[in-house]
């Protein structure tokens, strides 16, 4: 491990590390029986407060007794998203714990492999020096084999020719053609601009590093996203959103609660062709987002989300995950602040085209 | 002669300043029950009974120039040139107490040194966190989350957080530019203790600074529906010589429908930082 591993990883390594002292693996229960629900988690400190006997768990609730939804969480978890053809075509809902322990086994291994000193693998993805892995932080048990509840085969609906002419041109303009002529020819993931997929919404779990920290008063709700510190503050007053015009990379969200779940609505998504996850590559003007959070136990709420964009996609999708909570605290990351990664990889360019100068006027007299 | 006339003087315009104040007091007090600007405000409380601080608020000076009284002035001709008079730099009464910030003599020198590499060597300049206090009047608004156990305070620079942690003490695990803030409720007053910092936030575009030994404690305390009063004490024995005071009002943002929008300013500094590498330079 060279000691040149990017900002946005050393951003983190703190957190990750405050997080793994004081939290122990989180137990997973097996699934429930009944198809299509998320597994419910249940750590250790729980199960020992909640005997047989216990009462039932009621919704912990803020003062001005909404549902209370502040703490550290995260929604790290080896469940794909969409469900693997072979198992649409047996119509497969669940892993076997057999299946689902050998997928850990395997992405923990992958995870763990040691990359060789030098390369630019070594320099970005060596997660588990610094136990920014899943398998070695809190994860939850999700042996679905899609986070994707509807369409019920569990894969993202076909797009419109349209949504794919809009995702194939916005990927395409992902990495500008010429190398590092200058910075903005970096993804902006790396630039820590915003995280590559952005941290939502919609919360799609992250490599490493999906941490959030919900803070929660009468009218706002507010979620950090561990990654570059970006933060989200959903209004829960009702206001209309502000015109088209007016957009975000994260959207503009409004929120009420309905009963004891939060729904929260997001449009005004800004165009950000490098930054948006490959399923929302083409997404169009129009494009909605639904958001459910709801307490399930004293550690766990569940996320879901859907879809709507029928000029993009033939039918809305909704995926569902859960969120476990984690001991925190989320440590600032100032990713931008530190970033000799993008230093780096300028000053590397340019000293190679030195070099390819150099070498063709070294050429030139024995010509 | 002269000292015993001054004596004179003074006593008989302190009778008159006495006997004016008293009346004044009646005669308010007769008309009808006007509170003097000094008398406390109650805010409006949360339903745990807290001094209800959520909304946006924002400073309206020109401290994030320069916390210290300054005048008006402009940049170098250079950036003159490109931009006019969007480089001038408005005048200000500043937000220190007695006006002047009392460096140790190397410090000083530092600060000097700042101002003349401000325009490149500024962390706004850089997008970089604004660090404490200038969070709190940086001219973008910021919002107060009241939550249970943590207030928050977004700003819309950068989406800049400060993660207040209420009735604890726990220290700062590391460094980092925001510091780490625990909070209390004294009566009416929001009080924040702040450490942890690193060396590398400004106060200012001055070039004002600070050393890792920063110490901020800070008072916030509603002073109507629509302020705050904001006040400061910065103690940092490897670059002052003393603690200093800064005060300030925090207006709340009245417009409707206000919200915080997105102000990434990263892409905004890259020229800046990185633009020697360019293979092409800028022409």
């Amino acid at each position: 491990m060279s000691h040149k591993f990017p900002a946005l990883i050393a951003g983190t390594l703190l957190t990750a590390a405050v997080v793994i002292g004081q939290q122990t693996p989180a137990t997973r229960t097996p699934p429930p029986a009944a198809a299509g629900t998320t597994t419910k988690t249940l750590p250790p400190a729980a199960a020992a407060k909640a005997p047989v006997a216990a009462k039932p768990w009621v919704t912990p609730r803020t003062p001005d007794g909404q549902p209370d939804l502040q703490g550290y969480w995260t929604n790290a978890t080896y469940a794909p998203l969409e469900r693997a053809p072979a198992n649409v075509t047996t119509n497969k809902l669940f892993f076997t714990k057999e299946e689902y322990d050998a997928r850990v086994k395997q992405a923990a291994a992958a995870d763990e492999a040691q990359t060789t000193p030098g390369t630019t693998g070594d320099v970005h993805y060596d997660f588990t020096q610094f136990g920014l892995d899943k398998s070695q932080n809190p994860f939850a048990q999700d042996m679905r084999t899609s986070m994707i509840t509807d369409p019920p085969d569990g894969r993202i609906p076909a797009q419109t020719a349209e949504g794919q002419k809009r995702a194939r041109e916005r990927t395409a303009a992902y990495r500008p053609a010429g190398g590092y002529n200058a910075v903005q020819d970096i993804v902006i993931g790396s630039r820590c601009i915003i995280y590559n997929p952005p941290p939502g919404p919609p919360m799609l779990p992250q490599g490493y590093s999906g941490n959030y920290q919900i803070i929660q008063s009468r009218d706002s709700v507010m979620i950090l996203f561990e990654q570059i510190g970006d933060v989200r503050i959903i209004p829960l007053d009702n206001r209309p959103a502000p015109p088209l015009s007016v957009r975000n990379t994260m959207g503009i969200s409004r929120g009420h609660w309905d009963g004891d779940t939060l729904v929260v609505e997001t449009t005004n998504f800004a165009e950000r062709p490098q930054g948006r996850n490959a399923a929302l590559a083409g997404i169009s003007d129009n494009f909605k987002l639904i958001e459910r959070f709801k307490r399930t136990g004293e550690d766990t709420f569940d996320y879901e989300f859907t879809v709507s964009d029928p000029e993009t996609f033939v039918k809305p999708w909704t995926a569902s995950m859960p969120f476990t909570r984690i001991k925190g605290p989320i440590f600032e990351a100032a990713c931008h602040e530190g970033n000799y990664g993008i230093e780096d990889t300028m000053k590397g360019a340019r000293m190679a085209d030195k070099q390819a100068t150099e070498a063709a006027g070294a050429k030139k007299p024995g010509q | 002669m002269h000292s015993w006339r001054r004596l004179t003087t003074f006593l008989a315009i302190a009778v008159i300043a006495c006997l004016a104040i008293v009346m004044a007091s009646i005669v308010s007090m007769a008309g009808q029950q006007t509170p003097s600007p000094a008398a406390a405000y109650r805010a409006p409380r949360t339903k745990d009974g807290k001094p209800d601080l959520n909304g946006i608020w924002e400073a309206n000076n020109s401290a994030n120039y320069d916390i210290a009284p300054h005048n008006a002035s402009s940049a170098p001709l250079k950036i003159e040139a490109a931009i006019g008079a969007l480089a001038a730099i408005p005048p200000g009464l500043g937000i220190v107490e007695g006006g002047v910030l009392p460096y140790l003599p190397a410090a000083l020198t530092q600060r000097k040194a700042n101002f003349e590499k401000r325009f490149a060597e500024d962390p706004e300049a850089k997008c970089y966190l604004p660090g404490v206090p200038r969070f709190m009047y940086m001219p973008y608004p910021f919002q107060i989350i009241q939550g249970t156990d943590h207030i928050a305070m977004v700003s819309e620079y950068k989406s800049a957080l400060r993660d207040i942690y209420m009735n604890s003490t726990k220290k700062a695990p590391a460094d980092s530019w925001m510091g780490w803030s625990n909070g209390k409720w004294d009566g009416e007053t929001l009080v924040i203790d702040t450490t942890g910092f690193n060396d590398r936030s400004w106060f200012d575009r001055s070039g004002d600074f600070h050393s890792d030994a920063l110490h901020v404690v800070e008072r916030i305390t509603a002073a109507s529906p629509y302020h705050l009063n904001y006040e400061a004490t910065i103690e940092d024995p490897q670059v002052f010589s003393k603690p200093f005071k800064i005060s300030m009002p925090l207006y709340r943002r009245m417009e409707k429908n206000l919200e915080l929008l997105e102000y990434r300013c990263v892409e905004y500094s890259e020229e800046l930082i990185y633009g020697k590498y360019r293979k092409v330079p800028l022409q």
